[in-house]
Order: C-alpha cells, then structure tokens, then sequence
C-alpha cells in the first residue's frame, strides 16, 4: 500500500538540500515507527518518491511524498514503549499489545512528532493502486513570489502583466550543459498575476519536459519592460538604437532578490489540450474511500 | 499556521521549552546563507538539539569542535557532554563548530560574531566556551574560532565580561603549547568535574568575586589546569629547569579526572544525540561498549591515558542501542571503544544487535575487529563479503619490532586469519604499519612488503584457481608516520624527519615492488611534512605559543586539511620565534629531562614508562591487563580491568 504524504517546508529549514530532504524523511518514518517498507539486499533502503525536488532557499506549502508500506500498524520494539517522540499513555501500544493499528491522522501526527520546527505534514492520505507516483504525476506547480526588502525593482510589475502576458512568444534564453538554448515560456505560463497582498502569484508547467522555474518568470518579465519601454522611446524620437540601449536597459534581478514559496504542486487529469489541475493530495484516499475501493 | 504545536504541546523535537514558538531567527542573512557551501552547516534546530530559555538558565555554555561541521558532528565526546549539560537545569549547552573557509571570510568582512548554533547568539555573550581539543592539527582552528568569537586570543588579555575558556579532550595531556590561549584546562573525562565547577563559578557570580577570583579557585579542584598560575623557567639549552606555581596552595601535580561508573545504569550516555540534516562523517548512531584498552602498545597514547579498561555492561548497552535507534532512526549503528575485540561481552552483544538490527533493517557497521573465525562469522552475517575488506594493523613489519612496540599480532595469527577469511569469499585485504618506529632497521621495512606477500601467496594457496573468478586478491598496505606522543613509552624517543620518513617510504615502495605477488599489492604512504609538525605540537612547550598565534596571524586556519596546511609557514615562524624543529621532534631526550607535561598525572606513572621503555629496547614484550598486572599505577582508581578476577 501506498501512501502520499504532503508537507511543508519553512524557516531555517529551508536550507536543506533535497537529498538531506530524503534523509532526514527516512529517519524521521523510522522514529514515527511505521511500518515502511523496504528494498532488498545488503543495503536495503525505505521504498519512498518525492514529487519535485525544491531549490535550496525556497519554501513550501506544499511538498510531496510517496511511501510503500507492508501495514498501518506501528514497529514495536523488544525494551517495550522508549519511544521520547510519541506520547506513551495515548495510545494502546504501550499498554502491552504486540501491535496497533495506525489511522491516516495516526501518521500524521507520530511524524510531526518526529519531525522539527519547519517541516510540517499536512495530511497523509491512501493512494490508489492506479495512481502514478509522485514524481511521475506532477504537471504543475503554483508559487507566490516576493521582493526581499531592499531588492524590489523598479519596474511596476502590476502595470506591465497583461501586455507581457499578450505577447505571442516569451523567449529567454537557458543555459544547459550542451550549450545555451532559447526556450519559449508562454504555453507552460498557465496563469500569473499580482495579488493584493503584492506578492506575484503563477502556476507553471512543472512537467520533466517542461519545468518552469519561476526566476525564469521573474527575468522574463523585468527583462520585458526594459525592452517595451526601448521600443516605445525609439520609436518617438528616432535614437539611435545603440543610445536607446544604454538609456533603457533591461532591468535585471538583484542577486537573490527572490523570496519564492511553492504552494502546491498539480496533476493533470484533463487532456493535454484541456488540462485540469488538481492538487497531488487528492488523488490519494482517506482511509474510508480506500476501503471501499 | 500553529497546527503542529497546538496538537502535540511539548513534543517537538527536543523543544524543552515550550513557551517560545516563534521561528528561530538565524545569524546569518539569507543572501549569505545562499552564497556559501552547505549552509545547513549553521542553521541548527536538528533533531534533538536542545533548545531552552535563556531567562530560565544560570549558566551558558558553548561547546566547540574546532573543526568543519561535518567532523564534529561525529564525535562521541562532545555529545555525551552535550547530553550531561543540558540534563542540568540551571545549564544551558549549545554547539559551535568552525565556520567552513567560505563562511570564515564573510564573517571577517562583515564582522559577524561567530554564534552558538541552537540560539544563534554569539558566542562571546556566553559564561562558558568550551573547546574539546582532539588533535594537534586543529590548533590554528582554535585561534579562529577565539577570533570569530571577538573573544582575546590570550587569556591574560580577556575582560571580566569575556566567556570562560576551558580545554578539553587527548591533546590536553599535554597543553603548553596552547597554555596561552586557555583559561581552565579540564584534564580528564568530563562526566566527573563539571557539576563543581559550575557550582563554584555561581557561587562567584553571586559573590561577585571576579574572573581571576574564579579562576583561582578553580585551579584547586581535581582535574583543573590554570595555566596562568604557572610558570616555566629554561635551562641555557632550552630543556626545562621548573615548573613552578606563581602562586601559594596550588598544586603541583594535576591528576586526571575519570569516570569510574560508567558500567553502571546511571552513566550519562546521548541515548539522544543530536542527528544531522547533511551527512556528517560518522553518520550513523554509536555506543560506546568500553573505554581504555588492556593491550598497552608502546607507541599508543590513548592505551595509557584511558587506564584502566572499564566496561559498560551488556545488558545496559542492549538498552542503548535500541534507545539510539529509536531517538534518531539512525538505519546503521557502530560499536565504538578501543581494541573492540576485548570486550568480554562482544558475542552476547553482536548476537542480539544481529538479530534485531536485521529485523529492523538496521546495518552493524563492524569496529575493527581481530581476525579469527568468530569475527569472520560474525561479519559474514552482517556485510557483503564481496564488497567489504579485511583489516589487520600489524602496525611492524617484523615480528621484532613488533615485539618493540608490544603489539601482540603475530605473522601466524595474521596468516591463519587471512586462509580463514579467503576461505570464506573475502578478497580483499587493508593493512596498517608505522614507519619510523623506534629501533627500526631496513630488514624491518623489507617486513612490510614481505609479510604482505604472504598474504597473497596465502590466497594462492587457500583458494584453489577454478574457484577464483579469473581474479587475485588485493591487499592494500598502508603506512603512516611514527608520531612519539606524551604519556607513552615512547615519550623521550627521536622522531625521524621528513627526509628519512620519505626514505624509508621509498625503501617500502621499491621492497613491495620486488615481491613475487607484487602484482597483488597496492602500496599507500601518508605525507611526511605534517607527521613531523604533529610530532613538534604534541611534545611542544609554552614557547609553542607565539608560533601557534603568529601562523594564524599569517592566515593558517584548517591544517587539519591537506589543502590548507602550510608546512613552510610553520618552519619559517618556527624559526622567527628562535626556536627549532629538531629541538622538540629529531632529539632523544634524556630519562632526566624534566619534559612539559610532567606535572600531568595521567594515572600511569612515570617509572612504569620507563620500564615499558626498557623493555621495548630489549625486545621484550608485556602481558596485557587480563593476563599480569604491569603495574602501571592505574589500579589506584580501584576499578575496571584492575579488580577483575583474572584469567589463569
């Protein structure tokens, strides 16, 4: 059985890299004492998929992972109940039964008790043997983004959105190992738009083929008024484009300007033509609709 | 937003207070933890670090290893204390390791005190900073971590307000080279002393009797060194003429501290250690089966400073270990302690760590165990034979020399252990030696590449062709370079300098190079410069100091890291100081000799030293603890291996 766990990510622990990420999940499933399952071999490790590794820096409302487990019920442990992160008396373990049959909100809570301040699991719930895994799934992903103080541009970003998002391409340019490459943002942009509070709301093809960071957003855009701003100057008073240039550069992001969360992370269940979004965590089933299934 | 913390009050993670739900605001800014290596290195708030009330604590304490995040983490020492400190109540223990190169330079720049990694706060706001001190490499990295801090490099320049600076850990055997640096030298085992000393630095704050006050009475508790009331007066040659206080009702000597309980339930042991975001070096959970070691090795100083060999009992580390796993979800555990073999219990031990480890898909990571048919099967069950190897550490090349430095290994011990495990599937096997051994003749080195030929002439003849899978065997010997430390048999011995060290490297390499299964052998030899500079830290003196302070004054941090180190900047301020490199590493110091840390009583005594020492030189092996009593002194504690009853 498999179960998908969201989470969040936030403060200091922002810091940690995916693979310490993993690391850290791994451990903190075995302190939860569920009953994970295991891949053979010498060095067997927890069966266990991540949706879409999160930049370091970056937070999240919305983080995913799969695990397979052999049971809903709790590892127990020859020197009986020493476990400092679960509330002993709470629970019939501890009481002498051998074992003890755990809910969704059962894991839930044993791993935020295993867990720190930052990494916060917010609903565990029971995936259907057809589902794909995480990793697999994701199409989309929407983030909030934000200025840190300091580091906000000139640029009114509110009166530029919708000529940026009228345009017909959006090209920037990307650097990969095989060289520098022009890629065209526009059909991953599914939706952006600046939200009261000021921050900069967009959900973007989060797909393998098509990942969109959201720095590449940001760039686009400020890059986008320093040239609509050229063009409009040149077009008036007929500088020389070598002088206009100078006069209206692009306006380029200040080194981690960005303050990005990751508020969730979508599947398609529509077509490629008509996509529809759903968050990951709906494809999975409380325990209820698992049984009936 | 609160969810978390609303269902489970008290629970997360290692949160003894409650009370203070904000997020923990970090030192650094984001911009600096994003252009820096591993930042996670700073962020603290890992599982089980201790977080308390600074209002509702008396005392804080900073502990430090002065190195990289990733080593001090690793270590057994500063968790236990870690784990003692925070269970005081009136004490609050941070950690603070060394910031990585990248880090160093932005603090300098932007003038960033350095910080306490669970409040963030800087270090210099703390009562106590205490610096466990685990080799002589790391001496430079003090400097930095004091200078990070805006603490005074020397203690005598440190205002009231000023942390109280305490050293801790092996080096400390013999601290004068950093006698300068250093408030309070803490000699010993850390389980036995601390509660007193706190007790008595609250009880002067209360009386407001002053650092210097403190630090004097501090001086006249068991275990504590206050290098500033004492002095060091020099013969017209450099040795020694006295050691002497500068001030009345002192002591003279300064024994160690040990913890002689440490079998019984009531020990301290981190049965909840801190657990690392980053992978660290030792990743993984430990329990310390034992400290000490019965086997006495002439040229080992951790064999004489742990005297004598205490036992934890089986049934209390069985209780450990699942603790360990538990608090941490660790999924591999080590055994850790000196010669592991020893351990009267190691099979009762193994058997159950076998079985419930493996339930709960757990690796054993095996200490290095001696090779006989009880290791073999024991490490058949619990590793690849495949992928994994063999170690032996015959440390000599010749059963001779072997017999100098008291290791009991013999050639046929070792032989037999190698049909035994190439029989089992093993292939590959690591070997350790020393070069510059006391004593040493070139038949000695020829030893080396001869003892590892037999190695693999033994996998010929074990293991028959059809069965070989058109491989060899490997056997990788190693050697590193004698280094004669404080508090050994050694003690007074010539170190060889690094010419004579790449000498006898080469006569190694071309010896193995003549062998018949040459082919099968894979020669590795350490760097010369550093063993030589190691040998001239470990036996220094006071005047050590100023060549500590001006290399890191001309940039030398990290030593420890090949990459870093300087050995020219050390030859050279070793040589603007007026001193020399053969004054304190490539001289034979008379038995006479008053040597710097003689006012050190590390529980062996000088005359059992100096017998080992004779022996040595005549070839003469000794028994090790369970089989005769040498006399070593160590028995005055009244414990351990020395009450046992002994094997007939």
């Amino acid at each position: 059985m498999r179960l998908r766990i969201k989470f969040r990510k936030y403060g200091p622990v922002r810091y940690i890299g995916h693979l310490d990420l993993m690391r850290f999940f791994q451990k903190a499933i075995r302190r939860a004492q569920i009953d994970v399952a295991y891949s053979g071999g010498f060095s067997p490790h927890q069966i266990m998929a991540f949706a879409a590794p999160l930049g370091v820096g970056l937070a999240s409302n919305g983080e995913y992972m799969d695990i397979e487990v052999n049971s809903m019920e709790c590892i127990t442990n020859p020197m009986g109940c020493i476990n400092s992160f679960i509330e002993c008396n709470s629970e019939p373990a501890c009481s002498g039964e051998s074992t003890y049959s755990l809910t969704c909100q059962d894991i839930m809570e044993r791993l935020n008790r295993a867990s720190v301040p930052g990494i916060e699991i917010t609903s565990v719930k029971i995936l259907p043997d057809t589902a794909g895994n995480a990793m697999a799934s994701v199409t989309a992903a929407a983030y909030t983004v934000s200025f840190r103080e300091g580091r906000e541009p000139k640029t009114n970003i509110g009166a530029i959105l919708p000529d940026f998002l009228a345009q017909e391409q959006i090209m920037i340019t990307k650097e990969t190992k095989k060289g520098v490459r022009e890629i065209d943002l526009k059909q991953g942009i599914y939706q952006l738009y600046l939200k009261e509070d000021g921050c900069i709301y967009m959900l973007v093809d989060a797909s393998s083929g098509g990942n969109i960071k959201p720095i590449q957003v940001m760039e686009a855009l400020l890059a986008f008024h320093g040239r609509s701003a050229f063009h409009g100057r040149s077009a008036f008073h007929g500088r020389s484009a070598f002088q206009g240039r100078s006069a209206f550069q692009e306006e380029l992001l200040q080194e981690n300007a960005l303050l990005i969360t990751r508020e969730d992370v979508y599947t398609n269940i529509g077509s490629a033509e008509e996509p529809a979004f759903v968050s990951l965590d709906e494809v999975g089933m409380e325990e209820a609709a698992a049984a009936q299934n | 937003m609160d969810l978390q913390d609303k269902k489970t009050p008290g629970l997360l993670c290692g949160l003894q207070n409650n009370s203070d739900k904000k997020e923990r605001k970090l030192a650094l800014s984001d911009n600096i933890l994003l252009s820096i290596e591993k930042p996670a290195r700073y962020i603290g708030g890992e599982v089980n670090a201790v977080m308390k009330n600074p209002d509702q604590v008396e005392v804080r304490f900073a502990m430090c290893f002065p190195d990289v995040y990733e080593i001090g983490m690793s270590h057994l020492g500063i968790q236990i204390l870690y784990d003692m400190f925070n269970s005081m109540e009136d004490v609050w223990c941070e950690r603070v390791y060394s910031p990585w190169v990248d880090l160093d330079a932005v603090m300098r720049e932007q003038k960033i005190p350095l910080f306490a990694l669970e409040s963030q706060e800087p270090v210099k706001n703390f009562d106590f900073l205490g610096i466990t001190i685990q080799y002589e490499m790391c001496y430079t990295n003090i400097l930095q971590v004091l200078d990070l801090s805006q603490i005074p490099l020397n203690a005598a320049e440190r205002g009231e307000n000023c942390p109280i600076v305490i050293g801790g850990g092996p080096c400390v055997y013999n601290p004068e080279p950093l006698a300068d640096f250093f408030d309070i030298f803490y000699i010993g085992e850390g389980e036995t002393q601390y509660r007193n000393l706190l007790n008595l630095y609250k009880e002067c704050k209360t009386q407001k009797a002053g650092r210097k006050e403190f630090l004097r009475r501090a001086a006249k508790l068991p275990g504590m060194y206050v290098p500033q009331f004492y002095d060091v007066a020099y013969k017209a040659d450099g040795t020694i003429e006295r050691f002497f206080s500068v001030e009345d009702g002192l002591p003279a000597k300064i024994c160690k501290e040990i913890a002689m309980d440490i079998a019984e339930e009531e020990a301290f042991y981190p049965v909840k250690p801190v657990v690392p975001f980053i992978k660290v070096t030792q990743d993984r959970a430990v329990l310390e089966i034992q400290r000490g070691c019965i086997r006495g090795c002439r040229f080992c100083q951790a064999g004489q400073i742990y005297r004598p060999v205490r036992e934890r009992s089986v049934e209390v580390l069985k209780k450990y270990a699942m603790e360990l796993l538990q608090n941490t979800g660790y999924e591999e555990i080590s055994l850790s302690s000196l010669s592991s073999s020893d351990y009267s219990r190691l099979p009762e031990l193994l058997d159950f760590l076998i079985e419930e480890c493996g339930r709960q898909h757990v690796n054993i990571s095996l200490p290095s165990l001696r090779i006989d048919a009880f290791s073999l099967d024991v490490m058949g069950k619990v590793q690849d034979v495949k992928k994994s190897s063999l170690t032996f550490a015959p440390e000599a090349g010749s059963q001779r020399l072997r017999n100098v430095i008291n290791k009991g290994l013999t050639e046929e011990a070792i032989l037999k252990g190698a049909a035994l495990a190439f029989e089992g599937g093993w292939t590959r096997v690591k070997l350790y030696f020393m070069l510059g051994l006391p004593t040493e003749t070139p038949e000695d080195i020829r030893g080396i590449a001869e003892l590892s030929n037999k190695i693999a002439s033994t996998y010929f003849d074990t293991v028959p062709k059809e069965k070989r899978g058109g491989s060899r065997c490997q056997i990788v010997a190693s050697t590193s370079f004698f280094v004669p430390k404080p508090f050994t048999p050694f003690q007074w011995a010539r170190q060889c300098t690094k010419e004579e060290f790449l000498d006898k490297a080469y006569q190694t390499r071309v010896a193995v190079s003549e062998q018949l299964n040459q082919k099968s052998i894979k020669y590795n030899w350490h760097e010369a410069d550093a063993s030589v500079l190691e040998g001239v830290l470990a036996r220094g003196d006071r005047r050590l100091g100023q060549v500590i302070r001006r290399v890191y004054e001309k940039g030398g941090i990290y030593d420890a890291w090949g990459e870093y180190y300087s050995n020219d900047r050390w030859l050279e301020t070793i040589e603007e100081c007026g001193l020399s490199v053969d004054f304190y590493a490539h001289r034979e110091r008379p038995l006479d000799e008053i040597l710097p840390w003689d006012f050190i009583d590390c529980g062996v005594t000088k005359e059992f030293l100096m017998r080992e020492r004779q022996k040595a030189l005549d070839g003469e092996v000794s028994e090790n603890c369970r089989q005769k009593c040498q006399g070593c002194g160590a028995a005055r504690f009244g414990g351990g291996v020395c009450v046992e009853s002994r094997e007939v």
